[in-house]
């Protein structure tokens, strides 16, 4: 998929709670073809202590107004830089990078899409693509709290959306890998995205079930290219670059003890 | 429009303009974006005779107005190289240009040895100053014996143009230099990372998986101007300069100090696009301050 650099349009950047924010930008040209699970490298401009681009995942992509959805967590200075931007200034990006999520295969029909924190950006996007293939994808999203499940109302548009949260404020008490569906319902493959203790459970319990799993990555990146060799993780063939070789990968090809 | 044409240790170049290694990949991840053939040259990720995995993550810290990497040389090695990249980046219509480095003089030179039989690669860079590897690298680049002992058994392998990048991890590069020149070297390149570290201090420990890594980006352009200054009034040799350079005006400043060409290296990771910007950059201040060559303001500051 050809790689673009583009200035978008910022047409909102509305804070979700106090950690985050859900940035939409617009072009007056038709947004280049991504696949979900890619991800765009954004300049942040005029910050003195940020140096380089952010990889920002790419949300969900609306066809219909033309807009790329960015939801962003507010980490450091860069990305407390992007939450400063306003309707209509312009934001340049690097898109789309990365492999992205992989087809399911004929035989898998039954889908899981596990997240958690600010990984269930990718999944909105992914969902809505698997469900423009004809599939019902079942969502089951993670947080400490009820108020730190962000953007539920657009996963309700696109599948059945179950939750878990640590203090019991909403769903049911507990990690994702303790929701009930997953002893009630038989899934053929698990796409996961979201902190690396949370991906590594759920790597652990599709292994032990024989489920095909594929999980979306996290490094620091510089080039997002894969020409710095910076952002690599330990795969069975050795070190790859999470920006060009993944940043998803099929739990198979990693080396995670689980 | 000006003459951008150089003339680096033999090899011809339609502009003075490289990609530094390890920033460029090899070519072809940067092809979706500009152009690659306009480029005056390409040098290729570094190269070693065996397969290296390099170091573990975390490999990179950014910092201000720059960044540490320690990714220590991960290449797939020469033979991997010759057998399934250089077909493919051949026929890139530039020089493509191999970085070499190596842990022994014996690897140095058998690595340079294989490269030299390729019709297509008309240059190598001889990495002397890799701060990231534990054996070799850095250590032959910080003394004039260590420089000289590299360079002239590799001048012996490898007949085309032999640039020789060195390390600014030294009390005088000039001296380096120097030694670099009498031991066949056609020209040198510099400065290669600043050996730098970053700390977090929540956790108390290093960003870097080893602790210490390689200082790029415009903080330490300062540094590398002067260091090329230095080396361009001590040898005769052409001196290619890099170091922070993020612009046109960036890469005059190493004309003047004395560069003949200029590589741009951490820019390539914030605008894919930079090297054609820069070409054009400088074909501009060209015209405008009534040089022909670019050739005519190479050591032309004045003090």
């Amino acid at each position: 998929m050809k790689k673009h650099i583009v200035d978008l349009n910022v047409v909102s950047n509305e804070k979700l709670g106090d950690k985050h924010i859900l940035m939409k930008l617009t072009s007056a040209s038709p947004l280049p073809e991504m696949r979900p699970g890619q991800f765009a490298e954004v300049r942040v401009d005029n910050s003195n202590t940020t140096f380089l681009r952010r990889p920002i995942s790419i949300h969900f992509v609306d066809k219909l107004k033309n807009e790329l959805w960015l939801l962003i967590q507010l980490v450091g200075d860069g990305t407390r830089k992007l939450s400063t931007l306003k309707e209509g200034d312009v934001l340049n990006l690097v898109l789309p990078l990365g492999n992205g999520f992989s087809d399911p295969q004929d035989q898998q029909k039954s889908l899981l899409l596990v997240g958690g924190g600010v990984g269930i950006a990718p999944l909105l996007e992914l969902g809505s693509y698997l469900k423009g293939k004809g599939y019902q994808p079942t969502f089951l999203l993670g947080a400490r709290s009820g108020k730190d499940l962000l953007q539920m109302n657009e996963f309700e548009k696109i599948g059945k959306v179950l939750v878990t949260t640590e203090d019991g404020t909403l769903g049911e008490k507990g990690f994702v890998t303790n929701h009930s569906v997953l002893t009630k319902e038989k899934f053929d493959k698990i796409y996961s995205c979201g902190p690396t203790p949370m991906m590594k459970a759920v790597a652990a319990f599709a292994s032990q079930h024989s489920i095909d799993c594929e999980v979306s990555l996290e490094n620091k990146m510089a080039c997002g290219l894969g020409a710095c060799l910076c952002c690599v993780t330990e795969t069975k063939e050795g070190h790859k670059c999470v920006c060009s070789d993944g940043p998803v990968f099929n739990i198979k090809d990693l080396t995670w003890q689980i | 429009m000006a003459d951008l044409s150089v003339n680096i240790g033999g090899l011809q170049m339609k502009n003075p303009v490289m990609t530094a290694s390890g920033t460029f990949g090899y070519g072809e991840e940067y092809a979706d974006f500009i152009d690659i053939s306009q480029i005056g040259g390409i040098i290729v990720k570094g190269t070693t005779l065996a397969h290296r995995e390099g170091n573990p993550y975390p490999r990179m810290a950014e910092t201000p107005s720059g960044m540490l990497n320690c990714v220590g040389l991960q290449n797939k090695g020469v033979d991997y190289f010759i057998q399934n990249i250089y077909p493919r980046i051949k026929n890139i219509q530039t020089n493509m240009i191999v970085n070499v480095s190596g842990a022994s003089v014996d690897d140095y030179v058998a690595t340079a040895e294989k490269i030299n039989e390729l019709d297509d690669i008309r240059a190598i860079e001889l990495n002397i100053s890799c701060p990231n590897v534990k054996q070799g690298g850095m250590a032959f680049g910080t003394t004039c014996t260590g420089a000289e002992s590299v360079v002239s058994a590799v001048r012996k392998a490898y007949k085309k143009t032999l640039i020789v990048k060195l390390s600014p991890n030294v009390t005088n590069i000039a001296e380096i230099a120097l030694a670099v020149e009498s031991a066949g070297a056609d020209s040198v390149s510099l400065i290669n990372t600043l050996m730098g570290m970053a700390i977090d201090a929540e956790r108390m420990k290093p960003v870097l998986s080893t602790v210490t890594g390689g200082l790029s980006g415009p903080c330490v352009k300062p540094v590398a101007l002067r260091m090329v200054w230095q080396v361009s009034k001590a040898v005769k040799i052409p001196v290619v300069g890099l170091g922070g350079i993020m612009n046109a005006t960036d890469a005059i400043e190493f004309f003047l100090a004395g560069a003949s060409a200029i590589e741009i290296g951490t820019a390539n990771f914030i605008d894919p696009t930079v090297t054609l910007k820069v070409v054009a950059g400088i074909n501009d201040y060209l015209d405008r301050h009534g040089f022909s060559s670019v050739k005519e303001i190479v050591g032309a500051l004045k003090i």
